[in-house]
C-alpha cells in the first residue's frame, strides 16, 4: 500500500475551519509543447516539413509494421493523428486555444492489438504535445476499486498519480460498473475519473478497453462518460489468413520456422481453436507457439542423436498435433 | 516571524510550479515523497503529522500536487511540508524536506531561560502558537 | 651504505641490502587484509629506486640499519613490508611511487597512533632518501572495522539538525583573536540569526587572556539560543575544546554539552591519540565533533615530503570526527580541484574506486562506516555559490567568515545573503539548471528581490584566488614501472 491509501483526517477531526473555498491554485503542470507565436493569417504551414508531423509518420509506420492486418484500425489511427495536427496547425494560426479531447474507447476482443496501439497511440500523442511522457499505465477493476468505504478514492488517485502525463489504460472497463450492486465501490471510481477527465487544462488520457458489446452496455449507463470519450477504435477479431501471418511473423522474430507439413497442420490448429471458448486471437497463436517449442524441445533432447542447426529451428507437424486441441475435437467427432 | 524550515525557507514562497519542479528532481532521484503537516513547528519537532504514507512509484509529479492541495485544503492554516525519502545503501534518510504552505501570521517563539549556578541558564524555546490547543493555533489566517 | 648485499647469504652478520633481505618482493600479491601504502619516493643521488623503496618498507616495519640474528626468533617474512612494485612519478624526474603492502598483525586494533608510528614514524628521516611522501593508504575492512568511525557521521548530523537536501552554511567569527566573549557572542548571534547553520571559533581560540574558555561558551551559546527562537530553526557554534591537556579538554567539552551545544571543536594538533579519544565522548554524549585541520599544511603541502591530506582524510574518518576542513579550491587556501574531489570521495563516499587523476591510488572500501562531512573554508563568498554546490554537492558545510562578517550592511545581512545565494542555487539545480553556466544569473536574479545579496555580489563578485595548485595529482595512468 502506498502513500495514497492511508488514513487522513478529515477538517472536523483537526478542529480546524474547513475551507469555504479551495483556495490554493490547481498544480499546473509545465505544458509540455510550449507553444510558438500565432502565425501571421498569410502564413502557409507545410505539414510534409512538419517535425512533428514526421514523428507521428513514423510512429504510424511503426504500427503498420508491427501490427498484421487491422486495416480498420490503422485508419482510424491515422484519421486521429490527421485531426490532432490540423488541430495543432488551427493553434498556431491561432483560430483555435482549446485543447480537445483526447479520451478514447478501444474495443475488441483479446489479443487484438488493443494495448500495443495504446502504446503507440502514447507516443503519437506525446510527440504532439498532449502528452508529457508516451507512457501507458494499465489498470483493471481490481487496481482502482477497494475493499472497503474509504479505501476507493485513494486507490483511484494512486492510479491517476501513476498515470499522469501519460495515458491510463483501463482493461475491461465494464467491470466498473454493476448496476446489480448499487452500493459498488466502481461508480465512485467513475467519478473520480470524470472529475479528472473533464479537467481543463489536464495531460492525462484515458483510454477504456474491453469486448465490444460490454464496453456499449458500460458506455449507456454511463452517458456522463460516454460524452468525454470522442474517440473510438473498433478492433475486429483477426481473420484465419492474418493469424497465420502473425505466427509467421512471431516465428521470425524467434529464429523458428514451421516446415510445410507444421504449417498445414498449424492451419487446421487454428481452424479448431477459434471453434472453440476463449480464443484470444494473436494471444492465443503466441501460447500455441510457445507449447510447440515445448514439445520440439522435448522431441529434440529424446532423438540422441547430434543436432543441426535445421533441427533447432525448425518446428515439425509433430510438434504442433501434440496440442491437445486436436485430441479433443477427434473425441467430439469420433 | 518567518518560520525557517527546510531547504527553501529564505526564498519567496515556493509556486505550484516550482513546486513540482522540486517534486520531479526528487522523483527523478527515485524518491519517494510524502507530505506533513503541524501547527507545533519547534524545531526540535522532528515528527510533523503524515498526510497518507510516502507515495512510492510515481514517476510524475501531479499526484503529490494533488495531495498537496488535499492537505492544504484539509488543513488551510498549518504548516505543510514535502519530504523525500533517499532509500539506499549509506543514506537512508530523508533527502529534501522542504514548506509548502505557512499560516498567514507566524508569531514565533519566545526563548525561555532558567538562572543556573555560575552563570549558567538552561533555554528554552516555546512557539507562541503552541500555547493554544493543536487545531486552533493558527485559525485566524 | 654497502649496496652489494644480494652476494651475501641473507643472514649473515653486517650491513645489507634491504632489497636482499627481503623488503623488495615485485611477485608478491597484496592481501585483502594487507594495509598498502604508496609513496612517493626520492632517492638521494646514486641510490637505486628499488633498494630505496625496499629501504622504506623495512624501515616502516621491521628492519634496521644491520642484520640481527634475533629475527631469527621471528616469524620474519610475515612481518616483513613488502615492497612489490616502483614506478617512475610521469614528469617528475628522480621521483617513484613505491608501492607497499604491511601485514594487518603489524598494526593494533583501532589506534591511529600506532598506525602512524609504524608507517610514517622513522622513515621519513632515512638519510639515502632526500625526501619522501605518504600519497595515499588502503585501509583493509579488517583494520577498518577496529575503528569507532564518526561518531554521528553526515546522515546523522543531518537528523539531528532536521536540515536536509542542501549544503550547510557556517563561518568562523572573526577577528579570530582579541574579541570579548561579550562582543564574541554577538557576532554568532547575528551570524546564526541571519541564517547561517554553524558559526565556528578559530583554531587558535582556546582559552586565552582576553577571552577565557568558559565565558566564550556562555556567550556563545546565549547567541544560538536567541538565533534559534528567532528562526525556528536548529544552529549550532563549534565550541573549540582544545586545550593543554585531555582532562582540560573533557572539562570544557562537558560544560559545552552541559549548554546544550550540538557541536564541540578540536584542533588536529591535539594529536591522534587524544581525537580518538574525543570522537568516542562525542559518540557517548551525543554531540558533533567538528575537526580543524591545524597545521596540516606543514606536511601535506608540499608534493615531494610528507603525508597528503587524502591519507589525512582516512585517518580522520577511522578517528571518527564529524567534521573536517577538506579544501574549498576557489577559496584563498591550497586546493587542486581534481586532488580536493579526491578529499570529499574519501571523506564521504562508502566506496571510493581507485582513480589516479583524483589522487586515489587503491580502492577504498569503507565498509558503511559513517561519512565525515567535509568543511570548505577559507576566502569564499556568495558570488562563488554555483561553483560551489558544483564542485561539492549537498554533504558539506560552506563556511564564509569574512563573506558573512564582513558584508557592508552587517553580519546578518552577510549571513542572509550566503543562505539566500544557496538555497537559490540548490533549487535552480534541481530544476535542471546548470550550475556553471546559468549559475550566475541565478544569483542575480535572486539579488533582485534580496537586498543582502545584492550588496554581496556588488562587493565580492569579482574576488578569485587564481594561484597554480601546489599539490595536484602526478600519477596518471601511464605511469612507467621500473620494476
Amino acid at each position: 500500500m502506498s502513500g495514497f491509501g492511508y488514513y487522513r483526517p478529515d477538517a472536523q477531526a483537526a478542529g480546524d475551519a474547513a475551507p469555504t473555498t479551495s483556495a490554493q491554485e490547481q498544480p499546473t503542470p509545465e505544458e509540455a509543447g510550449d507553444e510558438e507565436p500565432t502565425l501571421p493569417p498569410d502564413a502557409e504551414l507545410d505539414l510534409a516539413a512538419d517535425e512533428v508531423a514526421a514523428k507521428v509518420e513514423e510512429v504510424l509506420a511503426t504500427l503498420d509494421v508491427e501490427l498484421v492486418g487491422l486495416a480498420p484500425v490503422k485508419r482510424r489511427v491515422r484519421e486521429i493523428a490527421s485531426l490532432l495536427l490540423v488541430d495543432r496547425a488551427r493553434r498556431q494560426f491561432g483560430l483555435t486555444t482549446s485543447r480537445p479531447t483526447l479520451h478514447m474507447s478501444f474495443t475488441g476482443g483479446p489479443g487484438t492489438g488493443k494495448t500495443t496501439v495504446a502504446l503507440r497511440m502514447a507516443e503519437m500523442l506525446h510527440a504532439l504535445g498532449y502528452l508529457r511522457v508516451p507512457r501507458v499505465h494499465t489498470v483493471t477493476r481490481d487496481d482502482l476499486v477497494g475493499q472497503f468505504i474509504g479505501h476507493t478514492a485513494p486507490k483511484t488517485k494512486e492510479a491517476l498519480a501513476k498515470a499522469a502525463g501519460g495515458v491510463l489504460f483501463i482493461d475491461e472497463a465494464y467491470y466498473l460498473f454493476r448496476p446489480e450492486n448499487e452500493r459498488d465501490y466502481g461508480q465512485e471510481v467513475i467519478e473520480i475519473l470524470l472529475t479528472e477527465m473533464e479537467k481543463e487544462r489536464g495531460d492525462l488520457v484515458v483510454i477504456f478497453a474491453g469486448y465490444p458489446d460490454r464496453m456499449a452496455t458500460f458506455f449507456g449507463a454511463n452517458p456522463g462518460l460516454s460524452s468525454r470519450v470522442p474517440h473510438h477504435i473498433a478492433f475486429e477479431d483477426y481473420t484465419h489468413e492474418e493469424l497465420m501471418q502473425i505466427a509467421d511473423l512471431m516465428l521470425l522474430g524467434e529464429s523458428f520456422r514451421f516446415d510445410e507439413e507444421a504449417r498445414a497442420a498449424f492451419d487446421s490448429y487454428l481452424t479448431l481453436r477459434q471453434q472453440r471458448p476463449n480464443f484470444s486471437n494473436a494471444r492465443s497463436v503466441r501460447n500455441a507457439i510457445e507449447r510447440s517449442r515445448l514439445r520440439q524441445a522435448r522431441r529434440l533432447v529424446e532423438l540422441s542423436r547430434p543436432l543441426t542447426r535445421d533441427d533447432l529451428v525448425t518446428l515439425t507437424a509433430a510438434d504442433i498435433r501434440g496440442s491437445s486441441v486436436f485430441a479433443e475435437a477427434s473425441q467430439m467427432s469420433g | 516571524m518567518k518560520l525557517r524550515h527546510g531547504a527553501f525557507s529564505y526564498l519567496p514562497d515556493l509556486t505550484d510550479d516550482e513546486i513540482a519542479a522540486q517534486v520531479r528532481y526528487a522523483l527523478d532521484q527515485g524518491w519517494p515523497v510524502s507530505i506533513e503537516y503541524t501547527d507545533d513547528p519547534h524545531p526540535r519537532n522532528i515528527y510533523w503529522e503524515m498526510w497518507g504514507l510516502p507515495m512510492f512509484d510515481l514517476t510524475e509529479p501531479d499526484g503529490v500536487l494533488a495531495q498537496i492541495n488535499d492537505c492544504r485544503a484539509t488543513f488551510p492554516h498549518h504548516y505543510v511540508r514535502v519530504l523525500a525519502y533517499d532509500a539506499r545503501l549509506g543514506r537512508q534518510t530523508t533527502a529534501l524536506s522542504f514548506l509548502v504552505q505557512r499560516p498567514a501570521e507566524e508569531p514565533g517563539f519566545r526563548l525561555d531561560r532558567v538562572e543556573g549556578s555560575d552563570r549558567t541558564q538552561r533555554y528554552a524555546v516555546t512557539s507562541y502558537a503552541a500555547a493554544r490547543p493543536a487545531g486552533a493555533r493558527y485559525a485566524t489566517g | 651504505m654497502d649496496m652489494n648485499g644480494e652476494t651475501k647469504e641473507r643472514w649473515d652478520p653486517g650491513v645489507q641490502s634491504y632489497a636482499g633481505m627481503g623488503y623488495w618482493n615485485p611477485d608478491y600479491v597484496p592481501k585483502d587484509t594487507d594495509v598498502l601504502a604508496v609513496f612517493r619516493v626520492t632517492p638521494q643521488a646514486g641510490v637505486d629506486p628499488i633498494e630505496a623503496a625496499a629501504a622504506v618498507a623495512g624501515e616502516s616495519s621491521t628492519a634496521t640499519w644491520t642484520v640481527v640474528w634475533t629475527d631469527r626468533l621471528t616469524a620474519n617474512t610475515h612481518y616483513q613490508a613488502k615492497a612489490y612494485r616502483v614506478e617512475e612519478v610521469p614528469g617528475r624526474p628522480g621521483e617513484y611511487f613505491a608501492y607497499i603492502a604491511y601485514d594487518l598483525d603489524l598494526f593494533e586494533e583501532g589506534s591511529i597512533a600506532n598506525l602512524t608510528s609504524s608507517i610514517i614514524g622513522n622513515v621519513f628521516g632515512f638519510k639515502p632518501l632526500s625526501a619522501l611522501r605518504l600519497e595515499d593508504l588502503r585501509i583493509p575492512v579488517a583494520y577498518t572495522k577496529t575503528f569507532q568511525g564518526p561518531a554521528h557521521g553526515i546522515v546523522m548530523e543531518r537528523e539531528m539538525l532536521n536540515k536536509y537536501g542542501r549544503p550547510l552554511l557556517g563561518a568562523t567569527i572573526k577577528p579570530k583573536l582579541g574579541l570579548s566573549a561579550r562582543n564574541y557572542g554577538r557576532v554568532v548571534y547575528e551570524a546564526c540569526r541571519g541564517g547561517l547553520d554553524f558559526t565556528k571559533d578559530d583554531e587558535n581560540i582556546n582559552s586565552q587572556p582576553f577571552m577565557r574558555w568558559r565565558d566564550r561558551f556562555l556567550y556563545a551559546m546565549e547567541g544560538v539560543n536567541r538565533a534559534m527562537a528567532e528562526t525556528g530553526e536548529m544552529k549550532g557554534h563549534y565550541l573549540n575544546v582544545t586545550g593543554g591537556t585531555m582532562e582540560q579538554m573533557y572539562e570544557r567539552a562537558e560544560f559545552a554539552k552541559e549548554l546544550g551545544s550540538v557541536v564541540v571543536m578540536i584542533d588536529l594538533t591535539v594529536g591522534y591519540t587524544a581525537m580518538q579519544s574525543m570522537a568516542h565522548w562525542a559518540r557517548t554524549n551525543g554531540v558533533l565533533l567538528h575537526l580543524h585541520r591545524a597545521g596540516h599544511s606543514t606536511y601535506t603541502r608540499q608534493k615531494t615530503h610528507g603525508v597528503s591530506f587524502r591519507v589525512i582524510a582516512k585517518w580522520s574518518r577511522l578517528i571518527g570526527v564529524d567534521h573536517v576542513h577538506a579544501g574549498t579550491v576557489v577559496g584563498k587556501l591550497e586546493g587542486d580541484p581534481a586532488t580536493t574531489r579526491g578529499y570529499y570521495d574519501t571523506l564521504r563516499e562508502n566506496h571510493v574506486p581507485a582513480n589516479l587523476a583524483n589522487g586515489i591510488f587503491f580502492d577504498q572500501d569503507w565498509a558503511s562506516m559513517p561519512g565525515v562531512m567535509p568543511v570548505a573554508s577559507g576566502g569564499i563568498h556568495a558570488g562563488q555559490m554555483h561553483q560551489l554546490l558544483d564542485l561539492f554537492s549537498d554533504d558539506v558545510i560552506l563556511q564564509f567568515g569574512g563573506g558573512t562578517i564582513g558584508h557592508p550592511l552587517g553580519i546578518a545581512a552577510g549571513a542572509e545573503a550566503n543562505r539566500v545565494a544557496l538555497e537559490a542555487m540548490v533549487k535552480a539545480r534541481n530544476e535542471g539548471k546548470d550550475l556553471l553556466r546559468e549559475g550566475p544569473e541565478v544569483l542575480r536574479t535572486a539579488a533582485q528581490t534580496n537586498r543582502p545579496l545584492e550588496v554581496a555580489l556588488a562587493t565580492w563578485g569579482e574576488v578569485t584566488f587564481d594561484y597554480t595548485s601546489t599539490d595536484a595529482p602526478d600519477a596518471v595512468p601511464t605511469a612507467t614501472p621500473v620494476g
